[in-house]
C-alpha cells in the first residue's frame, strides 16, 4: 500500500471501522479458478450457499450464476459440491 | 451559596453512591457483590424492586462480566454504572482497558480495598493503583458527601464529548463505605438537569456516513476491531488526548456543580488546605486527608506552618496544580496507601516526585506508606510525620526517604 | 416453531450481511456458518463476536465485513457482550429513547471461547434469560492462535498442544458434551447443526432468533487449515460427521430432545450409520490413528461416538 496512512487526528474515535471489507480484494489469493458450465447447471444454488465468501450470486434476470473473481479464493467447495459437476477448478492463468 | 435546596440525610458512603447513581437516571447497572461495595448493589436493587428507577439491573456472574456488560450496554447507547473493589477490580482488569479503548463513558464506584493475598477486606488504595495506566479517569473522595457529589459529576465528565472515557470514583472501604455521615442530597430534578441526557459522539462508518458512535441497526458500525502495528499507536494517542482534555472538563464540571450545591473541593483536581504559606505539607488522597486536616489545624494553632495537598483527580494527573502548589515548600511527605513492591516507594510518591523534578526550588520529598489492609492511621502518627518534616525543613537532611508508618517492625 | 419457508432460489436472494473481502482461509467452515446464519436474519440485528478466527478475519482495522452493527470486546465475552446489548436495548426501548422495534442479538464464538474460557459467561447469560442467540462455530481447537486443543477437540485429534507423539497419541480427553450441558440449563432452545446441512442450520438459526429468551446453536464447522484437510472438502467432511454420528443433529426445547431429519434417518435405518474411519480418513489430524499401535484410540473413539449416539436416541425416545 503506497498511500500515506492517516494520523491520529484523522481517524474516527474509538477504533470504529471506516472501510468495508469489500474494498479488500481477496481474489488474488487464488491458485485455482472455478469455471462455470451454464448448460450442466441446474440452478440448485448450492454453490451460492456454500461459498465462504458469498462470491457466487444468482442473477435472477439472466438466470446466470455470477462469479465475483475479486473475492473468490479458489477453495473449490463449489466444484466439489456441485451435483452435476457444472463447475471445474482450473489452474489460475490456464483457463 | 448553593442555588439548590438540599436535604441532609444520614447515609453511609455506599448508600450515598447508590443514591447518586439512582438520581442520575442510569439505564443499565451491572451488579456483582464484593465487600465493601455490597451495599451499593443491594440498595440499588431495592430501588429497582420498588419501581423507583427505570434501570436494567443485571446480576451478572462475575465482575469481569459486569464490566463487559457495561461496555456493550454503553456501546448500545445506555448510561451505565457498576461498582466493585479489590479482587473484583483486579478481575475486571482486562475489560477496563477495553472500556477505555472502546470509549465507553461508564461510571464505576471503586470502594478501595486491599488486594489479595492474603485476602483482606479493608481499606487501602492498592486496587485502584493497579489501574493507573489503563485509561480510566480516577477521582478519590475524602468523605461520603464527596463520593455522592463525585458520582454525579462523573457522568458529566465521562460523557463529555471531549472526553468520552470511563471514570472511576474511589471511596475508602469501610472507613467511608460503611460509616454514617450527614450527606446533603440534591433534589432529583436538580441532578437530572445537571447530568442531562447522554451525548454520543459522531464517527464515520464503513459506508462513509457520519453516524452516532453506538450500535444501532439504522446506522451500522463496527466497534472493537483488530488493530495491527499500523493503527494501534494512533488509537492510543487519541485516548491520551482525551485524558489531557479531561483536566479542564473535571474543573468545569466541578465548578458548575459547586454553583448548584454550594460545595467545592479545591478546584476539582486538587484541594489545597492551608497550603499557601505552608513550609511543610503532606500530600495524600482519600479519607486520610480528613484526619490530616485535623492535625494541620492543631499544628497551625501552635504556630507551625503546616498544610495539606489533597489529590482529588489522580488520573489525569494534575501536573500544573501539583507544581504550583508544592513549589517553594521546604519539605513534603507524600502519603501512600499503597506500595509498589520493589519500586522504591508508593505510586503517589512516584507521581509527585516526577512532577516536581524540574522545579528549581523543589521541596525535599519523602514517602510515608501507611494504612495497608485497613491499618488505622490515627492523628498522632500523622503528627509524627509533620515533626519529621519540620526536622527535614530545618536540616535539609533526609534520614529515610521511604518509610512505613504504623507497621510493627 | 418457525414458520419460515423458502426455496433455495429465494434464499439465494437474501441479503449478505457478512461481506466478502474477509480474510478467512480458503474453504473456511466457520465463515460459511457465519455467512449463512446472517442470511437467516429476520430484521434489525446486532451481532457480537468473541476474539477468535471470525472476529479477526472480519475486522482488520479499518476494514469490516459486518454490514450490520457489531462489537467485539474480549475472548471470553461473546455471551456477556450479548447480555449487555440486550439489556440496553430493552431498557432504552422501555424508556422511549430508541424506536420500539425488536432487534435480534446474535453472539458468535468459537469452541475456544465457548467450551473453555467463555463458558462461565455463557452459562450466566442463559441463567439470566437474556433474549439472544448464541452461535458456536465449532472447529474443534483454538484455531486463531495456531491450532491448540480446546475442550471441544475430539479424542485422539492432533493439535499443537496435544500432538501425536510416541507416548501420547493426540488428545487424551473426549469432547466436552457442551450442547447437552446447555440443555441441562433448561433453556428455551438448543440445537446442533452442520454447515453441510445448510437448510437445517439456517432454519435452526432463525428459530433461535425467534425464541423469546436465550437460544444456543452448536454449528459444526470444519477448518481445513487445522484439520489438515483439503479446502474443497469442508462441506463433505461436515456431512460425514453427521453420517457417522460423530456430530448428530438435534434440537431441544426446554430439555426435550428432538432428533433432526438427517440423524433421524440413521436412527430409523441403523445400517446407514457409517463407521468413524470414513470421517477420520479425510483429515490429517487423525492420520496417526491409522498406525497399528494407535488402533486402541480408534476403538475408543468409535465406542464413545456409539455411546453418545445411543444416549441421544434414548433422550429422543427413539431407542
Amino acid at each position: 500500500m503506497s498511500t500515506q496512512k492517516k494520523g491520529w487526528k484523522e481517524i474516527p474515535l474509538g477504533g470504529a471501522c471506516w472501510m468495508s471489507s469489500t474494498e479488500y480484494k481477496t481474489g488474488d489469493w487464488r491458485s485455482y479458478k472455478p469455471i462455470w458450465n451454464s448448460e450442466k447447471c441446474i440452478r440448485c444454488m448450492l454453490c451460492h450457499i456454500y461459498c465462504p465468501e458469498g462470491a457466487i450470486k444468482h442473477d435472477t434476470e439472466t438466470n446466470k450464476m455470477i462469479y465475483d473473481f475479486d473475492f473468490c479464493k479458489g477453495c473449490g467447495i463449489c466444484a466439489n459440491e456441485c451435483p452435476t459437476q457444472a463447475i471445474e477448478m482450473v489452474q489460475e492463468g490456464k483457463e | 451559596m448553593a442555588k439548590v435546596e438540599q436535604k441532609i440525610i444520614p447515609l453511609n458512603g455506599d448508600s450515598a453512591v447508590a443514591l447518586a447513581a439512582k438520581q442520575c437516571d442510569v439505564d443499565v447497572v451491572a451488579a456483582y457483590p464484593i465487600t465493601p461495595q455490597t451495599i451499593i448493589v443491594e440498595k440499588f436493587s431495592e430501588y429497582v424492586a420498588d419501581g423507583e428507577v427505570e434501570t436494567a439491573f443485571v446480576c451478572v456472574e462475575s465482575e469481569h462480566t459486569a464490566m463487559t456488560c457495561c461496555i456493550t450496554a454503553s456501546a448500545t447507547g445506555a448510561r451505565t454504572f457498576t461498582a466493585t473493589a479489590s479482587a473484583g477490580l483486579a478481575l475486571m482488569h482486562e475489560m477496563l482497558g477495553v472500556a477505555s479503548g472502546c470509549r465507553t463513558p461508564i461510571v464505576m464506584s471503586v470502594v478501595n480495598r486491599a488486594l489479595s493475598a492474603p485476602i483482606n477486606i479493608h481499606c487501602d488504595h492498592s486496587d485502584a493503583m493497579c489501574e493507573r495506566d489503563i485509561g480510566w479517569i480516577q477521582i478519590y473522595a475524602e468523605n461520603s458527601q464527596e463520593a455522592y457529589d463525585s458520582i454525579i459529576q462523573a457522568f458529566r465528565i465521562a460523557e463529555d464529548l471531549d472526553v468520552t472515557l470511563p471514570t472511576m470514583v474511589g471511596l475508602d472501604g469501610f472507613v467511608l463505605s460503611h460509616t454514617l455521615e450527614n450527606v446533603a442530597v440534591l433534589p432529583d430534578e436538580a441532578v437530572k438537569q445537571f447530568v442531562g441526557i447522554r451525548q454520543i459522539p459522531m464517527v464515520t462508518n464503513h459506508e462513509g456516513k457520519l453516524v452516532p458512535f453506538k450500535l444501532d441497526p439504522a446506522n451500522p458500525l463496527t466497534i472493537g476491531p483488530l488493530d495491527l502495528q499500523d493503527y494501534y499507536f494512533e488509537h492510543k494517542r487519541q485516548q491520551e488526548e482525551s485524558m489531557r482534555k479531561a483536566l479542564d472538563v473535571i474543573k468545569q464540571v466541578h465548578d458548575e456543580y459547586a454553583e448548584q450545591s454550594g460545595r467545592s473541593y479545591g478546584n476539582g483536581l486538587v484541594e489545597a488546605y492551608r497550603l499557601e504559606d505552608a513550609e511543610i505539607a503532606a500530600v495524600c488522597m482519600g479519607s486520610t486527608a480528613g484526619t490530616v486536616k485535623t492535625v494541620v489545624d492543631e499544628l497551625r494553632a501552635n504556630g507551625i506552618k503546616a498544610g495539606l495537598l489533597r489529590i482529588r483527580a489522580f488520573r489525569p494527573l494534575p501536573v500544573e496544580d501539583i507544581i504550583n502548589n508544592l513549589s517553594g515548600k521546604k519539605a513534603i511527605a507524600v502519603m501512600d496507601r499503597a506500595c509498589s513492591f520493589g519500586g522504591n516507594g508508593g505510586p503517589l510518591f512516584h507521581e509527585i516526585r516526577h512532577t516536581i523534578y524540574d522545579l528549581p526550588d523543589k521541596p525535599k520529598l519523602v514517602n510515608r506508606i501507611y494504612g495497608l489492609g485497613g491499618r488505622d492511621i490515627p492523628p498522632y502518627m500523622i503528627d509524627c510525620i509533620y515533626k519529621e518534616l519540620q526536622k527535614i525543613a530545618k536540616t535539609g537532611e533526609i534520614e529515610r526517604m521511604v518509610q512505613f508508618i504504623g507497621l510493627r517492625e | 416453531m418457525s414458520e419460515w419457508k423458502f426455496t433455495s432460489k429465494e434464499f439465494a436472494q437474501t441479503e449478505e450481511k457478512f461481506l466478502a473481502g474477509h480474510r478467512a482461509c480458503a474453504g473456511c467452515g466457520p465463515a460459511i456458518a457465519l455467512r449463512l446464519v446472517m442470511k437467516a436474519a429476520r430484521g434489525p440485528i446486532i451481532a457480537t463476536n468473541s476474539t477468535g478466527c471470525m472476529e479477526v478475519v472480519s475486522t482488520i482495522y479499518p476494514y469490516t465485513a459486518w454490514k450490520i452493527p457489531w462489537i467485539h470486546t474480549a475472548f471470553e465475552t461473546a455471551a456477556a457482550n450479548a447480555a449487555g446489548i440486550e439489556s440496553a436495548l430493552k431498557i432504552l426501548r422501555k424508556k422511549g429513547r430508541i424506536p420500539d422495534e425488536h432487534v435480534d442479538v446474535v453472539a458468535f464464538s468459537g469452541d475456544g471461547g465457548t467450551f473453555d474460557i467463555g463458558f462461565q459467561g455463557l452459562s450466566g447469560a442463559v441463567e439470566r434469560g437474556h433474549d439472544f442467540l448464541y452461535v458456536l462455530y465449532d472447529n474443534e481447537a483454538y484455531m486463531n492462535t495456531g491450532i491448540q486443543r480446546s475442550g471441544g477437540t475430539p479424542h485422539g485429534a492432533w493439535t499443537t498442544t496435544s500432538p501425536a507423539g510416541s507416548v501420547v497419541p493426540g488428545k487424551a480427553e473426549f469432547k466436552k458434551p457442551l450442547a447437552d450441558i446447555m440443555v441441562a440449563h433448561n433453556m428455551p432452545y438448543v440445537a446442533t447443526a452442520s454447515i453441510s446441512h445448510w437448510k437445517d442450520m439456517v432454519i435452526k438459526a432463525r428459530k433461535g432468533m425467534e425464541v423469546n429468551g436465550p437460544a444456543f446453536l452448536h454449528a459444526f464447522a470444519p477448518c481445513p487449515r487445522g484439520w489438515r484437510s483439503a479446502t474443497e472438502k469442508s462441506i463433505e467432511i461436515a456431512r460425514l460427521a453427521v453420517e457417522t454420528c460423530v456430530f448428530p443433529l438435534w434440537e431441544a426445547e426446554y430439555g426435550k430432545y428432538i432428533l433432526s431429519t438427517p440423524s433421524k434417518i440413521i436412527a430409523l435405518k441403523p445400517e446407514k450409520k457409517k463407521p468413524v474411519d470414513v470421517y477420520l480418513k479425510t483429515q490429517g489430524r487423525f492420520r496417526h490413528l491409522f498406525k497399528p499401535e494407535n488402533k486402541h484410540v480408534l476403538e475408543e473413539l468409535q465406542n464413545e461416538v456409539d455411546r453418545r449416539w445411543q444416549k441421544l436416541l434414548k433422550d429422543c425416545e427413539m431407542n
